[in-house]
């Protein structure tokens, strides 16, 4: 096994390259830009054998890998943040038309108060296209959910495109120690890519007709069901992975310092480490704080944190991005997953626009859940690390 | 399999890989362009179809009036989407026409620049663009690709203004800019040039680019009967020029012996019906310019007859809408 020092982004053009990925349509924008630079060197120097498109926008980008893989190919790209939104109508076409293209989405903030740091209002609002969506901590994780992301995705029981998540500069641009699963290892696990249908002369089929309502709302509806039904396959995958590897992320959910926890925490992406310490310093105190780790958002892993969750005393809920006037869609959708429990939450805003979110904070959100534990009046979101409090 | 090479219109193949039953309006343009196109593409080819009427027409759940592969995503990606088919086709050791298939909305406007990056990397791939000269698909609202004068529901006849201001959008120019191996303009009324040309473009690699005047008749507020009539006086007065530029040689293929006056053409079709003779004359002046300055040297005197007597425009009554 090879052992390297490298960022997330160069971890994940690594488990492009060992999944073998074969049509590579890309436009660059920051900080997903080193991925695809990579992934070209690879190209370039024979040790991908892949076909790079350089595309003239991001629409392209996913409408190319949407005809590569309507085109029987295993198709890749990688984008962040305005790119994500300008491919946002054709993100609609791979679900639907069950094509399990795969693509990283650096997470960057999008729009006015412009900036190129991490915030999860790229990805989040996608979360209604019918893509999986996994959300990563390290860059181990990075390149490993690479190559999970196709055996899930290309799974018969799934044929699902999948989007893998990752904090901007947080981690795309930080290096750390990345382990290497041998390329037999991969092969063996990720066999080549069959098509359910694939655009061929020899078998001529219609993909993606005018659909009128009598078929419509059936077809929506298996849609919904794969995505539920994908649960089990990503469990699965992740045990397989992990058995070979030594490396498994608990499928759709993760827990630390769960078994006898009164109180927790929901966090994903990167904070969850600095949560981890948190929860480290918090237990040294005598306090039974756990923590969640959210890996997917979709298929949103309901039941799996209504056991989990089931005898705490309050919950708390970070959320990277925002609902004007709502609140985090993490949140929403914990909310909606945990109704009937009755469990007190919060909601914890941090992070926004790529603000550090420190240990001082993730202490100040454990007690704010502590206190809305203890029946305190609390405010149902938060929004910690703001200038002048929240 | 062996085919024999496409030379004029007798060597048609009959199998159709646009079958009957699809559902265009009687006398549609695009039809008979993407029918015989498709006729000389033959068996091994794959087609997408951005958003536009072709789509709605051939391809219905649960129906489909194309016997090849076909996909269809959006309406601005079209240069996109082939390129990636044909990388994937071409990586399983396929050797298959892909042909993208848009309409002029998707090719002179929203489309042009996923065209223009597919042509600059030269994909190896047929760009065809049926041109009927607006968005017939959402209602007949004008595009790049409507020429002056015409009336459109975006362009409509007001008091203050009357039809489209602005000059046909002259897209083949800025195609060729890109040095493409071969571009051809088509006509459904000249089908052995039209054969010829398609057959061209399929026995090429890399980007090649077949657009074609599609009349409308509802859009057009033209006769079903009339279409190819129209397109045929199309290219008589000038209004559309069949030339190709093969590997940068640019050729006329048809040229008419003199350019009869655009009136004979806008008088078929209810679109110009509401013209002035200011107008007129303002498109055949443009026409007259345009022919002198795109093919100086092989019609030196252009044989415009701009101070041909003033006719009132009498136009046919448009039978699927009325006047
Ligand atoms: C992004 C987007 N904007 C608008 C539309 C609506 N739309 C569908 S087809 C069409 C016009 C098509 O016109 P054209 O390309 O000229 O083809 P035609 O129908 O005339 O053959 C429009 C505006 C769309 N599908 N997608
Ligand atoms: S509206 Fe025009 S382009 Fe569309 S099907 Fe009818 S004739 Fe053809």
């Amino acid at each position: 096994m090879v052992m390297k020092v490298i960022s997330a982004d160069h971890a994940v053009a690594h488990g492009a390259r060992l999944a073998r990925v074969e049509v590579v349509p890309a436009f660059p924008i920051t900080p997903q830009t080193l991925i695809v630079e990579l992934i070209a060197e690879f190209i370039n120097d024979g040790e991908l054998d892949a076909d790079f498109l350089p595309v003239e926008s991001e629409h392209s980008a996913m409408s190319a890998a949407i005809g590569a893989c309507a085109g029987g190919a295993r198709a890749f790209t990688a984008t962040s943040s305005q790119g994500l939104a300008l491919m946002h109508e054709m993100l609609y076409a791979a679900p639907q038309n069950r094509l399990p293209v795969v693509m990283v989405n650096v997470n960057r903030s999008l729009g006015a108060a412009s900036g190129i740091w991490v915030e999860y209002n790229d990805s989040m609002p996608e979360r209604e296209s019918g893509w999986l969506q996994v959300y990563i901590e390290d860059n181990q994780e990075a390149l490993d959910m690479v190559i999970q992301a196709y055996r899930i995705a290309e799974d018969r029981g799934v044929m699902l495109p999948m989007m893998v998540c990752l904090d901007g500069f947080v981690l795309s641009h930080t290096v750390e120690r990345v382990d290497f699963p041998d390329q037999q290892l991969v092969d063996s696990f990720l066999p080549k890519f069959k098509p359910l249908y694939v655009l061929d002369p020899d078998e001529p089929v219609t993909m993606n007709p005018i659909t009128p309502p009598e078929y419509a709302m059936e077809m929506r509806y298996q849609l919904h069901q794969a995505v539920d039904e994908s649960k089990l396959v990503i469990e699965k995958v992740d045990r397989e992975y992990g058995a070979l590897t030594g490396r498994a992320y608990g499928g759709l959910i993760d827990t630390y310092q769960m078994e006898d926890a009164e109180i927790a925490l929901i966090a994903l992406g990167t904070v969850t480490s600095t949560a981890r310490v948190v929860v480290d310093h918090l237990r040294s105190k005598g306090k039974k704080v756990g923590l969640v780790k959210l890996r997917f958002l979709r298929p949103f892993p309901s039941d799996e944190l209504r056991s989990i969750a089931k005898n705490l005393k309050a919950l708390g809920v970070f959320d990277r991005s925002v609902s004007f006037n709502g609140f985090g869609p993490v949140f929403t959708e914990t909310r909606n997953a945990l109704y009937h429990l009755g469990i007190p939450l919060t909601n914890h805003v941090a992070g926004i626009g790529g603000r550090d979110v420190t240990f001082e904070e993730v202490r100040e959100m454990f007690s704010v859940i502590e206190e809305n534990a203890k029946g305190h009046r609390v405010k149902e979101c938060h929004w910690h690390g703001l200038r002048g409090g929240s | 399999m062996v085919t024999k090479e496409i030379k004029t219109i007798k060597d048609l193949p009959r199998d159709d890989y646009l079958t009957r039953g699809h559902g265009a309006c009687p006398g549609c343009g695009v039809a008979i362009a993407v029918k015989n196109i498709a006729r000389v593409l033959g068996k091994d080819t794959i087609v997408y179809v951005p958003a536009s009427c072709l789509i709605v027409f051939s391809a219905l759940y649960p129906a489909s009036a194309f016997k090849w592969p076909f996909f269809y995503t959006a309406f601005e990606n079209t240069g996109a989407v082939i390129s990636g088919i044909k990388a994937a086709l071409k990586r399983r050791g396929k050797e298959v026409t892909v042909v993208g298939m848009a309409g002029d909305g998707g090719t002179f406007d929203i489309g042009l620049q996923a065209l223009s990056g597919a042509a600059e990397r030269n994909e190896d791939v047929v760009y065809v663009c049926l041109d009927n000269e607006a968005y017939m698909n959402t209602g007949i609202q004008r595009s790049g690709a409507t020429p002056f004068g015409a009336w459109t529901t975006t362009s409509p006849i007001g008091k203050k203004v009357q039809g489209k201001r602005e000059f046909k959008k002259d897209i083949d120019a800025i195609v060729a800019a890109h040095n493409i191996p071969y571009m051809a303009t088509l006509s459904i009324a000249h089908p052995n040039d039209f054969v010829r040309k398609v057959q061209k473009a399929k026995s090429e690699s890399g980007f090649r680019f077949l657009h074609v005047l599609c009349p409308c008749v509802p859009g057009w507020r033209s006769e079903a009967s009339k279409s190819v009539a129209i397109a045929r006086l199309a290219v008589e007065t000038g209004m559309w020029i069949l030339y190709e530029v093969d590997h940068g040689v640019e050729k006329l293929t048809y040229k008419p012996k003199t350019l009869v006056p655009v009136r004979e053409y806008l008088q078929l079709q209810g679109r110009f019906r509401h013209m002035s003779e200011e107008d007129v004359e303002k498109l055949q002046t443009w026409i007259c310019e345009r022919w002198k300055h795109q093919f100086y040297e092989e019609v030196p005197v252009p044989p415009c007859k701009i101070e041909e007597a003033k006719k009132a425009l009498i136009i046919d009554e448009d039978p699927l809408h009325g006047p």
